[in-house]
């Protein structure tokens, strides 16, 4: 069993949701990135995305575009990312996600990130760009490293297409909330929850909605009918703003805690 | 209405050019997803996947329906000016002292450019899938331009992304935009050029998938656009075939044209693509330099790894220029309309199949070409289309009198006026 259905299997048990951040590798710079994932393994952070910064985000919004811009100003690469994994892995005991654009990863080698991952400690790839239909030899590579490849589903998805993803991914499925790039909003729309109930009609996977998600409320909404909220702009955004502080750590994890729902949900699941 | 010599030879030979370059492509169909051996595809968000099938439904369909055919060989005729001259440029000729220098005139299009050819059409097959609203991103403001003017004449609304840099290169044509009624958004992001207006408008499209139609304007982007783009462009090849035949009684030995994403070259190159004995060429932005950013020449070879490499940008896999770590490398060139990171995908196997030929030429002797075809036959090329005068001039001078070339005028130059007269002056 991957450490990624092992985390969902014990949320299960738990009743509760998953909170999943997502922070850009890099961002402000790479020693922060890896004090920041510990910080938000001890803040409560059931799974972790690791965002590569790519120089043409066109799925990201302004603030992870930023955030890209920031990372590459400091040179960040793939193989950095790598690093930044492998150094927090012995230390946190959370599964990271590297999430990433195609061409970074392409031009690593496709087997050779699929290894260098697999050693880095890292449990799943996810990548923004590469639908299944491309993915032929990228999944096979993931597969025999034990990387689960995680892929998204969107509102405009068809069924034919859902049960075709299921098949191909592993560990979970990642639900855009709606048609649009990553950013905060005010509201969720219903769209998500219609989205989740089909892939539920379709694939055993534990199923994690993101895109839009900024508030606790919103993550209590979409525990709801979700195994797991993802954060990623509103993280991002505090980032950006505490780049200054003197105690960024202890802003940030405080910030990550506002955000994960205190109770259990009695009803969950 | 496509039908062309290129179209009927269904024969795919892309098993063999991905093993033996050595042998000649003589057609070059992508596969039903759209690659042409491992280029093309797509490498897009999920939200995207569903409005790229229907486009393509609706696009396959629209392919073999005569009312949309004689809808858009209507308009083509009689709004943007089809046929266009194939006009045998004497004095060039002369300058050569070679081939006869035949020159296609897409420049004396509606709007300026060739690219009225695909906004037709794209807009027509909108209209038919009941979108009414359209994007498009613009680098030299000459797509931007076909498409608010074929938005106007068909009353959709139509916003058009354009990177800062080229708002102020181009500002003439911002104008023109808004007088069509376009809503001109300036991007600021990345470089300011044709990339970020691109990435800008694919944010807006995978927003508002439900309404919206991308017109991209290049043979470039996830299937069907790089398809789509040929098939509407490829009215440029299939003219200049019949009418050197007629004015020569043979096939010409070589075309030349520029190469951005590369929608006029493919336009032009494709009705001949069977023609084994006709050289294609294409000519890239040589820039003002060898190294990584000084040019956009994605084949070139240069000892600095100032060339492009294999990776996929906005939907599709090409030749890309990029660095070691896969980021997307800036572009230079004194053409807004070629500064442009990536090539589109059938360019990038035309290239490595050995069917087609890139050279490139400098901003120095692209404002040399753009002289010389003003001087010597009153026709003032876009700054695009200057790039592939010099290289012509040189094809031209390695052949015989008896042999023809032909030239892409892809545009005309009223927009570059302005540039090239502050050139002069500094």
């Amino acid at each position: 069993m991957s450490r990624i259905q092992e985390t969902f299997r014990k949320l299960k048990r738990a009743r509760r949701g998953g909170f999943i951040p997502f922070i850009t590798v890099g961002d402000p710079d790479l020693a922060t990135t890896e004090r920041l994932l510990i910080e938000l393994a001890n803040s409560g952070a059931d799974i972790i995305e690791l965002g590569v910064p790519f120089s043409d985000p066109v799925a990201d919004g302004e603030v992870i575009q930023r955030a890209s811009e920031r990372a590459l100003r400091n040179g960040v690469t793939v193989q950095d990312a790598l690093r930044c994994a492998r150094n927090v892995t012995r230390r946190i005991d959370v599964p990271l996600v590297l999430f990433s654009y195609f061409n970074p990863l392409l031009q690593f080698g496709e087997e050779r990130l699929a290894l260098a991952a697999s050693r880095a400690g890292i449990d799943a790839v996810l990548v923004t760009d590469l639908i299944p239909e491309e993915a032929g030899s990228w999944i096979q590579n993931l597969c025999r490293h034990r990387l689960d490849p995680i892929f998204l589903v969107a509102p405009t998805t068809s069924d034919k297409r859902l049960t075709q993803i299921a098949q191909q991914a592993r560990g979970f499925i990642y639900a855009v909330s709606r048609a649009g790039v990553t950013g905060e909003r005010d509201r969720m729309t219903r769209d998500a929850e219609i989205l989740v109930r089909r892939i539920r009609s379709l694939s055993d996977l534990p199923v994690a909605v993101g895109f839009g998600i900024s508030t606790a409320e919103q993550v209590t909404g979409v525990w709801r009918f979700a195994d797991a909220a993802v954060i990623g702009s509103a993280i991002v955004r505090e980032i950006e703003k505490l780049s200054h502080s003197p105690d960024p750590m202890k802003c940030v994890g405080e910030f990550v805690r506002s955000l994960i729902p205190p109770v259990q949900l009695s009803a969950f699941q | 209405m496509f039908k062309g010599p290129g179209l009927m030879l269904r024969i795919s030979l892309q098993h063999f050019a991905q093993h033996d370059t050595a042998f000649m492509i003589t057609s070059s169909e992508p596969d039903e997803h759209g690659h042409w051996g491992k280029f093309g595809g797509r490498y897009i968000p999920e939200t995207l996947v569903a409005p790229l099938e229907e486009l393509t439904t609706e696009f396959m369909r629209a392919r073999t329906d005569e009312k949309f055919s004689r809808q858009f060989n209507v308009l083509l005729r009689d709004y943007a000016g089809r046929p266009t001259p194939l006009f045998y440029a004497q004095r060039l000729t002369a300058q050569a002292g070679g081939a006869q220098i035949y020159l296609k005139r897409e420049d004396l299009l509606h709007t300026g450019a060739h690219k009225i050819n695909n906004a037709i059409g794209q807009a027509l097959l909108a209209q038919r899938m009941g979108k009414a609203r359209i994007i498009a991103e613009t680098g030299a403001g000459q797509h931007g331009v076909a498409t608010a003017t074929v938005c106007a004449l068909l009353g959709l609304r139509c916003v058009i992304y354009m990177g800062a840099e080229d708002v102020r290169r181009q500002a003439l044509n911002v104008f023109r935009m808004r007088l069509l009624g376009a809503n001109v958004i300036t991007v600021n992001a990345g470089t300011r050029t044709l990339k970020d207006a691109i990435n800008e408008a694919l944010r807006d499209w995978v927003t508002n998938v439900h309404d919206t139609y991308y017109l991209l304007g290049s043979a470039l982007g996830p299937h069907p656009y790089p398809l789509m783009v040929r098939e509407f462009q490829s009215v440029i090849g299939r003219e200049a075939r019949e009418q050197i035949l007629a004015a020569t009684g043979k096939l010409p030995c070589a075309l030349v044209a520029c190469v951005g994403g590369g929608s006029n070259a493919i336009g032009l190159f494709h009705p001949f693509i069977a023609d084994e004995g006709v050289r294609l060429i294409g000519v890239e932005a040589g820039g003002c330099g060898d190294s990584l950013g000084k040019h956009a020449a994605r084949f070139h070879s240069g000892t600095q790894s100032g060339g492009g490499r294999v990776g996929v940008l906005q939907g599709t896999m090409s030749y890309v220029l990029q660095d070691a770590n896969g980021q997307i490398a800036t572009t230079h060139s004194i053409s807004a309309g070629l500064d442009y990171s990536a090539i589109g995908p059938e360019h990038a196997y035309l290239h490595d199949g050995g069917r087609a030929e890139y050279l490139q030429a400098t901003d120095a002797e692209a404002l040399e070409g753009l002289r010389l075809c003003a001087k010597l036959e009153g026709i003032i090329p876009a700054l695009e289309t200057a790039h592939a005068i010099v290289p012509a001039i040189k094809v031209a001078s390695e052949l015989s009198p008896e042999d023809a070339i032909i030239v892409n005028v892809s545009g005309r130059g009223d927009k570059d006026v302005q540039l090239v007269a502050d050139l002069q002056r500094t």
